[in-house]
């Protein structure tokens, strides 16, 4: 089963475990990742979920046993991963615009002065366009609504065209509108590019109808379970150590909430 | 007791003045602190470093006091206190530079320091009010070929790392994950700034610093939100607050670093009110319209 076929497989974790400051976050993460599918990354707080992603860009080191991306190690060949750090959209650059900011996306690891070509230029309007964000992609970022500068950090993942977008947080301190509006953008982008999603989301409610599966963070250890699987009462109420339960709509969507 | 109060007086002679040959070094070493100073703000104050960089001229204090009291050049001591102070605070990280009690802290000590070093050695007091104060009229032939060697390595390095800088600068995690090194690009940054701060502390002084590498950046972000752009008119800001403040200055025996300070921050307290209506008024382009909820 290991390694497994890289062109299928987006990530391929075996016998995973990974220590922060001297203490076990989570271990016996032993999965695989689909390509293609949009997958929610679950936990409490504190249990590992954005360290997750920095071990799979390899910023942070396993502690033991072995992850693939792609079929590369982490951190091999990061350019084929689009991040969205957490808070991005909270800090407000007076400095830049939105249209540079995703250009260093796509340059700004290159050294030495250099202008950027006319293709650049325009893979930089195509992910903008795709997050609908050409209309204020010359305001400074400082100018934008949270919303905005939301997109255009997601432009910025995008530009250089990835096969797995990780988002951390995408929808916090965002208003319903903007909420929605990301969620369409995403579900579009899938649709059209097929780019495997990760979402790490502390709220599963707005983007429960984008996930197909989802890694979860239970008792120190991960675990990968298709969407269905995971949307159970007493998986939910262990997962966040507070009695939850999965409702149904009338319209038959799910919706998740916690039982008082 | 009288009181004299001592006029401005113009003095007709200026023209004289500023085409002597101490002047044309005092304009010539102005215009590269200058360039320097424009070329390093820009990224000072994207980085949020300005505190740091107001912070290691001071710390530059005990360098020069301490360079006269053992009898080593001014700017040696200078440049060792600033570079070495810059490499630690480069060090300890982007955070640490922000830690405003710390960095207070060893400025305190700095600053007690030089003042200690002062009290021992007898004809330092001089050297004193030039680094607090700046004395560009007394730049020597030495110092001018220092400082243009240090500018050029300034610009060679801010062109090489000119993207990743700006990159870490503005999207810390994301260069990270790209493979910029950004520790690295912090040392070096502050190494630079440390460079920088040297010279410039010898034309404006430690307390009239911020105004020549930190004010004339920040006047240019509010200008523009072009980083290439932003760099050049944050150095001709600075380059023409040091010609203007020279020549006032001989027109009427003034301070030069005074002039030069008033000029540079002038022009950023004109281009702040000037721009404070047009900041306005982003927000109310998204307020939600719909009906939408869930």
């Amino acid at each position: 089963m290991f390694p497994p076929d890289p062109d299928s497989t987006a990530l391929a974790f075996d016998n995973v475990s990974v220590e922060r400051g001297g203490r076990l976050l989570w271990s016996q993460a032993t999965f695989q990742v689909p390509s293609g599918g949009i997958v929610a990354v679950i936990g409490a707080n504190g249990a590992g979920k954005s360290t997750l992603l920095q071990v799979i860009l390899g910023l942070i080191p396993v502690a033991s046993g072995h992850i693939q991306v792609f079929g590369k190690r982490p951190g091999e060949d990061n350019h084929s991963i689009g991040y969205l750090p957490q808070n991005y959209a909270v800090r407000s650059d007076h400095a830049i615009r939105a249209a540079d900011a995703v250009m260093l996306g796509l340059n700004g690891y290159r050294w030495a002065f250099g202008r950027s070509t006319a293709g650049q230029r325009r893979r930089v309007e195509e992910a903008l366009e795709s997050m609908r964000a050409m209309e204020f992609a010359g305001k400074r970022l400082s100018q934008l609504s949270g919303g905005q500068r939301q997109r255009v950090a997601i432009a910025e993942a995008l530009v250089a065209r990835p096969r797995l977008l990780m988002l951390d947080e995408p929808l916090a301190s965002l208003d319903l509108r903007s909420q929605r509006e990301i969620v369409e953008l995403l579900q579009r982008l899938h649709q059209d590019r097929g780019v495997t999603i990760l979402v790490v989301a502390h709220d599963l409610n707005p983007v429960l109808t984008l996930l197909d599966s989802a890694i979860y963070l239970l008792d120190s250890n991960a675990h990968y379970d298709t969407i269905n699987s995971v949307l159970d009462d007493a998986l939910l109420s262990h997962i966040y150590g507070t009695p939850i339960e999965v409702a149904h709509c009338e319209h038959g969507e799910l919706y998740i909430r916690s039982v008082v | 007791m009288t009181i004299r109060l001592v006029a401005v007086g113009y003095q007709g002679d200026w023209w004289a003045i500023l085409t002597s040959p101490f002047m044309r070094d005092a304009l010539l070493g102005g215009t590269i602190v200058a360039l320097a100073a424009g070329l390093i703000g820009y990224f000072v104050v994207i980085r949020n470093t300005a505190f740091a960089a107001h912070a290691l001229a001071e710390i530059g204090l005990p360098g020069a006091t301490g360079a006269v009291l053992v009898g080593l050049p001014v700017a040696v001591g200078l440049g060792v206190f600033c570079v070495g102070g810059a490499l630690v605070i480069g060090a300890l990280g982007k955070r640490a530079a922000e830690r405003d009690v710390a960095t207070g802290t060893v400025l305190a000590m700095a600053i007690g320091l030089a003042l200690f070093f002062n009290s021992l050695a007898t004809k330092a007091s001089g050297t004193m009010t030039n680094i607090l104060f700046g004395n560009l009229l007394a730049i020597s032939h030495a110092q001018l070929v220092m400082f243009a060697g240090l500018l050029i390595v300034l610009a060679l390095s801010i062109g090489f790392i000119y993207r990743p800088l700006l990159f870490a600068s503005i999207n810390f995690q994301v260069a990270e994950a790209k493979g910029v090194p950004v520790r690295g690009l912090s040392i070096i940054f502050m190494a630079l700034l440390g460079l920088a701060v040297t010279m410039a502390v010898q034309a404006v002084g430690t307390l009239l610093l911020f105004a020549l590498v930190v004010t004339p950046a920040a006047t240019a972000i509010l200008l523009t939100a072009r980083p290439g752009v932003a760099m050049l008119i944050s150095t001709v800001i600075s380059t023409l607050s040091v010609w203007v403040g020279l020549g006032v200055s001989a027109m009427f025996d003034l301070p030069p670093s005074f002039v030069i300070v008033a000029i540079a921050c002038t022009a950023w307290f004109l281009v702040r009110v000037a721009n404070h209506g047009v900041r306005r008024a982003p927000e109310d382009l998204t307020r939600i319209p719909t009906t939408w909820h869930t």
